[in-house]
């Protein structure tokens, strides 16, 4: 089959690889009809994540039709149309009882690479990196999917492949992190980063009973999408002062809840983003938090900083202080993307969101590298990449 | 010059490889090449991978620099540094590897000759090793004096069938990627066969099993008559709040070489206690989800379907 690989920093390659089998008696083999680059994936594309190994296959939002079932799997059969959660999860450990299906202690044969790392280990993700369990990864023709009782939603109402395929991460990744903001009535949001993860935590914010909701950003046509899909207000962090917008905005309280759906590799004008990138060129720091920094003053006191952003290593000058003295509590984590699945599911058949909003480019698999430098350059006024394969 | 120091001069430089001080001067060079290549390969990696003739992999070639300065430090500063020597072989293995594999297009010759050095080096650094852990110079130990290998983990299932399951040798090869086979050889006594993945060398010995009326504790002990010593116990308590039981495993263990427990083993983590811990880790998977997760066999535009940093890990 045709698969897209990385092959180092800045380099993806569309390659002729075997096709996957089953392996594991509970796994699945799906025929991928549609499958998403992740703004997470350009974490990788750059470089920053640790741990991936040239020929690794990536791509973590994918969806398509079961051709293959292991021994034990019940709940799917072959010919069912499904869509693949990135998280890999038993379903039976501790977490995964709990509903925190991203921390599944069975599913990361690496943990202990992990552990080494981080203290403890996560799930497996797939295709991001040996980190999170060096699992091939969707943006394929084929991919594996182990535990397939446990991840893949069935799709059974007709709905397209691009109004259901964000169920596999972004969705309820912004979705769960306006869900961390315990949005009360009147709330004002603030969310930096008004990539598709933002839009969708904006579009939630809404969704969960939100008053305001301002979307940050220096591209035009995210913060566009911001006022007219979502119906955000909206900052242009090259034009304003962040800080001294919100200050003003909010009567000098600050957002209730401020979302970084930015991560690790946010960008700053002047003197502290250029700060940043030298520290990240020179392997002094693993990551930019240049839009945390911000949420974490920004938030009103005894708020709530929510991140959805991908963050990997060491992270150098947060501004601890302030969250400590001025109650700021902090959620983040990866997505327990199966808790999400059927109550998000629900509000797409409701009627209340139509996720495939947020796509601007529909490629063919062997385009992904291009796809990719175009994503990652912004080119074309791109937010949101679907390829077929 | 006197006739002393005239005499005394050949000698001199043969004190490279012969000083019989606390370290040898070829481990203090070892030691400061260690701590240069290192500072070399951490702020230029580009001109390392530029004259080594491989891809300009930035990150592995500073993370290399960053073990080249630890183990140099290590060298220098320790009073025994031998299992540090030990490490800069396991670590000429490691750079010797990504040579062969790393080659650019068209860097072939420019590689051809870093593996050459690096060889040289290699032996250099074996020389010192073996010497810095020949028996002359090792601290003697007393007879039986053992290992300790100690880990836990907690598992969603009973004590009860945690016992179970443990208490049937013939399950350990399912979760013990080392143990090639068991057999029940009669009452108490079973055989075991063990070596490493892609090893052909097998090491076999005869063990006997006791456990306790409550089953909450099983321990075992290799016959006397085996080429290796290792006895254990496990210990199976209900974990706080009905979360299953925690299973906690202690182990002594000699065995002829001590290679197993040498710094460098624990580089690519094969130390007996990390390979205990991944062990309890993968019954963990078997109890709970009834299998072993793995990557094993999965397509990968590169030739094996996991790599290097997967056989550490697991």
């Amino acid at each position: 089959m045709r698969a897209n690989c990385w092959q180092g920093k800045k380099k993806m390659q569309v390659e002729q690889v075997p096709d996957p089998k089953l392996i594991n008696s509970q796994d699945c083999i799906v025929k991928i009809t549609s499958t998403a680059i992740c703004g997470s994936d350009l974490h990788l594309y750059n470089g920053f994540v640790p741990t991936m190994e040239e020929g690794d296959i990536v791509g973590h939002e994918f969806m398509g039709e079961v051709v293959e079932t292991g021994r034990e799997v019940k709940n799917l059969k072959v010919g069912d149309r499904v869509v693949v959660p990135f998280p890999i999860s038993c379903g039976k450990c501790f977490f995964c009882t709990q509903g925190m299906f991203s921390l599944c202690e069975n599913s990361n044969p690496n943990a202990w690479l992990a552990e080494k790392m981080w203290g403890h280990s996560p799930a497996g993700l797939f295709g991001y990196s040996h980190l999170l369990g060096g699992f091939a990864g969707g943006q394929a023709e084929y991919a594996r999917v182990p535990f397939a009782d446990v991840g893949p939603i069935k799709i059974e109402n007709g709905f397209t492949d691009e109004q259901v395929l964000f169920l596999s991460d972004i969705f309820p990744t912004g979705y769960m992190a306006a869900e961390a903001c315990d949005i009360k009535p009147g709330d004002t949001i603030a969310v930096w980063g008004c990539g598709p993860v933002g839009q969708f935590a904006m579009k939630s914010a809404f969704m969960l009973g939100a008053e305001r909701v301002i979307g940050i950003d220096r591209f035009p046509e995210r913060l566009r999408m911001a006022r007219e899909k979502v119906g955000a207000e909206t900052l242009n962090y090259e034009d304003v002062d962040v800080l001294e917008a919100l200050h003003e905005m909010t009567g000098g309280v600050g957002p209730d809840a401020c979302i970084d759906s930015a991560g690790m590799e946010a960008h700053a004008p002047g003197l502290l983003g250029a700060y940043d990138r030298v520290k990240q060129a020179l392997m002094l720091e693993t990551d930019r938090p240049i839009a945390l920094r911000q949420a974490m003053v920004a938030v009103r006191n005894g708020g709530i900083l929510s991140i959805a952003g991908v963050y990997g290593g060491m992270l150098d000058k947060l501004p601890f202080g302030s969250v400590m003295n001025r109650s700021i509590t902090i959620k983040t984590g990866q997505t327990h993307v199966q808790r999400y699945l059927k109550p998000l599911m629900q509000r797409i058949e409701n009627g209340e969101i139509d996720p495939s909003f947020v796509v601007t480019h529909t490629m063919s698999l062997d385009q992904a590298p291009h796809a990719y430098q175009m994503f990652n350059d912004k080119q074309d006024e791109c937010i949101k990449v679907v390829l077929k394969p | 010059m006197t006739a002393t120091e005239t005499m005394n001069a050949p000698h001199e430089q043969q004190t490279l490889f012969f000083d019989d001080g606390t370290q040898t001067r070829l481990t203090k060079f070892l030691g400061w090449f260690s701590i240069g290549l290192g500072v070399a390969e951490v702020v230029a990696p580009r001109m390392i991978a530029r004259i080594s003739g491989t891809r300009d992999h930035g990150a592995l070639i500073r993370a290399y620099g960053l073990r080249e300065i630890a183990v140099g430090a290590g060298i220098l500063t320790k009073q025994d540094p031998g299992p540090w020597l030990w490490a800069r072989v396991a670590g000429d293995v490691v750079d010797l590897a990504s040579l062969a594999g790393g080659s650019r297009r068209g860097g072939r010759i420019a590689t051809a000759g870093a593996i050459a050095a690096v060889a040289g080096v290699t032996a250099l650094d074996i020389i010192s090793a073996q010497r810095e852990t020949s028996p002359e110079r090792a601290v003697p130990k007393a007879a039986h004096d053992t290992e300790r290998a100690e880990a836990s983990v907690v598992i969603r299932r009973s004590p009860d069938e945690c016992y179970q399951y443990w208490r049937d040798e013939e399950n350990f090869p399912r979760f013990v990627s080392e143990v090639r086979s068991v057999q029940r050889t009669g009452g108490k006594k079973s055989h075991w066969a063990a070596g490493f993945e892609g090893s052909t060398h097998t090491i076999e010995w005869d063990s006997e099993t006791n456990e306790d009326p409550a089953q909450r504790r099983i321990t075992w002990q290799t016959l006397p008559e085996s080429r290796i010593y290792i006895s254990g116990a496990a210990t199976f308590e209900p974990a706080p709040g009905n979360r299953g039981t925690i299973v906690r495993v202690q182990m002594d263990f000699d065995h002829p070489g001590r290679t197993l427990t040498s710094p460098a083993s624990r580089m690519l983590g094969k130390h007996p206690e990390q390979i205990l811990y991944k062990s309890l880790r993968r019954l963990k998977q078997l109890l709970e989800v009834g299998e072993v997760i793995t990557t094993e066999g999965q397509p990968a535009g590169r030739r094996g379907s996991t790599t290097w940093l997967d056989k550490i890990a697991r």
